[in-house]
């Protein structure tokens, strides 16, 4: 009884934290613009299919690939277990689905474990790779302090789940042939049934109960304090990946979005519309804040993994350029929490009121934007489809048109444009090369 | 070759202008981008592709003086206004004209013509000279000559990114390739994690930002890895950068960086 009221308890105050802080998640991306984004129903299903569900792009290297399936497929499959714990939490009844189910629970639980057992050896791997080997993408800058903290606790945490899941299994398959009316029979767990004895087969009853007790509470508040914890980590992936790669915008990847204002006041001046009436107001193009990208822009940054996958493929990385493609989603997010964190403080009714005096080149500097040569790779290497290049070149695009600063270089190539339509001035007809 | 690559004498380049002023429609626009027109370099491509597009019979026209850049370095630089200004007018010349299809060197004008120029009303049917060229090799409209230059030989082919990685064009250059029988050896980084040569985004018309290397070095040390003795480009910029990248590695008398037009014409039974 006791049990099952601190369980209605904490449960109840984990899942209302979670979804305030979700809401909170949900309000921030909102602080991005509105926009459309059109897109073929089948083919958005399509990538949430094969991109996040069946994590295709991760198979570009497929080690990791492999480890992290192990994990991921443990924490999809766990879930269902999760669900027996809820009943059993709040009812106060053990294994409510074992005699119900037979066989199906023995093999289903018995799945769980076997990727269980997986998920463990791909965790210590990770936190090897993570803390040990020297591997590049994992020793960058951006990743200092709290980014390697968070990936830390986060395997961690996957660690004392995974304690807690054998323990509980373990010691009941114990108790259940010292107190078969209480502990179900359940079947043979494929590996509870010889890690339980191994481990805890020199124990009393009351030491196994304790065991068992450890393991399930173990197991719940790990998983609580995971959902709690979501929002304030890159590990928000694991939820924000499926509505990332639906809407994942569809159009030529070539295609930098046409800007109609314009296109419209261009035609005008040669004559081609009819001209817009001038007003005073100074328009902004391209962005300097979060409040200017798109609200998609901000999913991407709270879906960002972190992995590094982008800026270990970007050009202007690997040469030691500050340019770093997921630097730029982690400044973009950090940026919007800030905003976010002013606005649940009251400093500020909306974000359109909220002046701070900083924008978004307070996180990212013109010498990283100024990098890039917009190969796509990044785009390309991302398992989650997002579009750090969107995001520097609406930075670049505020840049040049709202603030006509950007690299000294590109005026003469600018002038030249304008002038003689060219991208370099030459004093001889365009087409020179053809007559002799 | 027996002909001279440039020898014009052979054949004539006729604008647009010319063609609509004589009444005749080309079957297709040669779009030949600034770099094509102007860069030393890449006019040789120019050439060589216009040769080719003669041998085989094509009829083609340029628009000469009335091609503009088509806007795309100023565009990805962030400036819309120039973009606009240029994009506008190649549209409405292009729409005069009622040009339908075209082909470029450029992988550049190339992505601009083909995936932006539609937002401005400008819709065309465009390919990159190495999709044309491998049509025109499957055709039998060129035939290579038996045992040519490259047959045997070790070369390298670098995916620019705005024909691969960003329009998924991979297979017909290496279909051109192909057709040369030479020994065609991958780069590490190939097809969609091919590494770029550092020019595009509007980087070639400015100094790098502060690093430890130029990326089209980076590049030409993973080409020259490869022990090819050419390395095969489609695109002027990057012709370009690894032909400085392996400049700097001070390879460039043993190793060639050409286009892969001018690689086709060198292997093709002209007579
Ligand atoms: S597009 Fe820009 S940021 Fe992305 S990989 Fe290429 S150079 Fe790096
Ligand atoms: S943007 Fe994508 S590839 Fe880059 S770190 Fe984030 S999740 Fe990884």
């Amino acid at each position: 009884m006791v049990q099952q009221l601190l369980f209605i308890v904490v449960a109840g105050a984990a899942l209302w934290m979670a979804f305030r802080q979700f809401k909170r998640v949900r309000r921030n991306i909102l602080l991005g613009k509105d926009v459309d984004i059109p897109g073929d129903f089948s083919q958005r299903l399509r990538n949430v299919l094969l991109v996040a569900f069946g994590q295709q792009k991760m198979f570009k290297n497929w080690l990791p690939a492999i480890f992290h399936l192990f994990i991921y497929v443990a924490f999809l499959i766990t879930q269902i277990e999760l669900i027996e714990i809820f009943v059993d939490g709040v009812f106060g009844v053990h294994r409510f689905f074992a005699d119900k189910l037979g066989g199906i629970y023995t093999f289903v639980i018995s799945f769980i474990e076997i990727l269980s057992l997986l998920a463990f050896v791909a965790t210590v791997i990770f936190l090897l790779r993570r803390n040990v080997l020297n591997i590049a993408r994992f020793r960058k800058p951006e990743l200092k302090g709290w980014p390697a903290r968070d990936a830390n606790f986060i395997l961690l945490g996957e660690i004392i789940l995974l304690v807690g899941i054998f323990s509980m299994n373990g010691a009941d398959t114990l108790l259940q042939d010292i107190d078969p009316a209480h502990y179900t029979d359940t079947g043979n767990f494929a590996v509870s049934s010889w890690l339980g004895p191994a481990l805890f087969g020199s124990m009393e009853q009351g030491a196994l109960i304790v065991v068992e007790r450890f393991g399930w509470w173990l197991h719940i508040l790990t998983v609580l304090g995971f959902l709690v914890y979501l929002p304030y980590s890159k590990h928000l992936h694991i939820i924000l990946a499926f509505p990332n790669t639906y809407f994942a915008p569809q159009q030529p990847r070539g295609e930098m979005e046409n800007m109609p204002a314009i296109m419209n006041e261009v035609k005008s001046m040669m004559g081609l519309a009819p001209e817009n009436p001038a007003t005073d107001e100074l328009p902004v193009f391209g962005a300097n804040d979060v409040t200017q990208l798109s609200w998609k822009n901000l999913l991407d940054a709270y879906t960002c993994t972190e992995c590094g996958r982008c800026t270990a493929a970007c050009p202007a990385n690997l040469t030691g350029k500050k340019l770093s493609p997921r630097k730029i989603m982690m400044d973009v997010r950090d940026r919007m929490e800030e905003i976010g964190k002013a606005l649940d403080n009251g400093k500020a009714a909306s974000a359109a009121d909220y002046q701070d005096g900083k924008n978004l080149f307070d996180y990212i500097s013109r010498e990283e934007i100024h990098a890039c040569t917009t190969c796509n790779a990044c785009v390309e290497a991302c398992p989650v489809m997002i579009n750090p290049l969107d995001i520097i070149l609406q930075l670049r695009r505020y840049e040049i048109l709202t603030e006509s600063a950007g690299p000294q270089d590109w005026l003469p190539m600018f002038n030249s444009m304008e002038n003689s339509g060219s991208a370099w001035a030459m004093s001889v007809e365009r087409d020179q090369w053809a007559k002799n | 070759m027996g002909k001279k690559l440039n020898d014009m004498s052979q054949f004539s380049i006729r604008t647009m202008a010319e063609m609509a002023a004589a009444g005749e429609t080309p079957e297709i626009v040669f779009w030949v981008g600034c770099a094509g027109s102007y860069d030393a370099r890449a006019q040789k491509v120019t050439l060589a592709f216009c040769r080719i597009l003669h041998e085989a019979g094509i009829s083609f026209a340029i628009l000469g003086s009335e091609e503009r850049c088509t806007g795309d370095p100023a565009r990805r630089a962030g400036n819309e206004f120039v973009f606009q200004m240029l994009a506008i007018q190649n549209v409405e010349t292009l729409n005069m004209y009622g040009v339908k299809k075209m082909v470029t060197a450029c992988p550049h004008c190339f992505n601009t013509l083909k995936n932006e120029y539609p937002a401005l009303g400008g819709h065309y049917d465009v390919v990159h000279h190495t999709q044309l060229l491998q049509q025109l090799i499957n055709e039998g409209r060129i035939q290579m000559k038996e045992g040519g230059v490259f047959k045997g030989k070790k070369i390298t082919y670098h995916d620019s990114c705005y024909l691969g990685r960003v329009n998924g064009v991979y297979e017909a250059p290496r279909a051109v390739l192909e057709a040369l029988d030479a020994d065609l050896t991958e780069m590490k980084r190939s097809r969609a994690n091919g590494l770029c040569c550092g020019a595009g985004g509007a980087q070639m018309w400015k100094e790098d930002e502060p690093g430890d290397k130029r990326i089209s070095v980076e590049r030409a040390e993973e080409a020259l890895a490869t022990g090819a003795r050419v390395i095969a480009v489609n695109c002027p910029f990057c012709l370009t950068m690894m032909t400085d990248g392996v400049k700097a590695k001070d390879k460039q008398d043993e190793v060639m960086v050409y286009d892969l037009s001018e690689l086709i014409l060198k292997s093709a039974n002209l007579e």
